[in-house]
């Protein structure tokens, strides 16, 4: 059971960096600042749901764990709030997405 | 050990996100690379605060995510709306 804990943390630990890392690299390589929020909300919602995730498993049953669940769950209120805010902004200041809609 | 493999690698993801703060070309970019970096910095503090058995970090982190969101929303205050009423 002990292993079985330790390896989970391990593993979760860096799915999140994984995910945090894609999201931060789509930062860099998307064209334009709409698909660029796709990127900021990749790091918003996966890499930090399996980062708690694993500081979870870590942690234990305990009020430790229960302040670490709060965490993803703020996150999960403000992420789409901020994401849209920048895009409703930007598009109101001109900025057009580079993807053309196929009417 | 290996929180502190993990804190390496959200410091070379914030290396990207800077990248983008400072080439960005709108402004918007910029907002979003650093409302970015400061999600990325509390999740560093939450592993630094178990890397270094300081329970009382995730607090910290919780509050520091909350104030990023509010930086990121006062930020946009600046901008204004030409179609709708002044948001």
């Amino acid at each position: 059971m002990g292993y079985l804990i330790h390896y989970s943390t391990i593993f979760f630990l860096f799915l999140g960096c994984f995910f945090i890392l894609s999201g931060s690299v789509g930062l860099i390589k998307l064209p334009d600042v709409f698909s660029r929020i796709h990127a900021a909300g990749l790091i918003d919602t996966l890499g930090t749901g399996f980062i708690i995730l694993s500081l979870i498993i870590h942690s234990g049953f305990s009020l430790l764990s229960l302040k670490l669940l709060l965490i993803p769950l703020f996150i999960l209120f403000t992420s789409p709030i901020s994401g849209h805010a920048i895009s409703l902004f930007a598009h109101e200041s001109g900025y057009k997405p580079k993807a053309k809609l196929k009417r | 050990m290996i929180f502190f493999l993990a804190l390496t690698i959200l410091g070379l993801s914030i290396l990207f996100c800077i990248y983008r703060a400072v080439k960005g070309p709108t402004p918007f970019d910029r907002i979003l690379s650093i409302s970015s970096i400061g999600t990325i910095m509390a999740l560093g503090i939450a592993i630094h605060g178990f890397a270094f058995n300081r329970p009382d970090f995730v607090d910290i982190a919780l509050m520091y995510i909350l104030l990023n969101f509010l930086g990121t929303i006062a930020i946009l205050k600046f901008y204004k709306m030409k179609g709708k009423k002044k948001v």
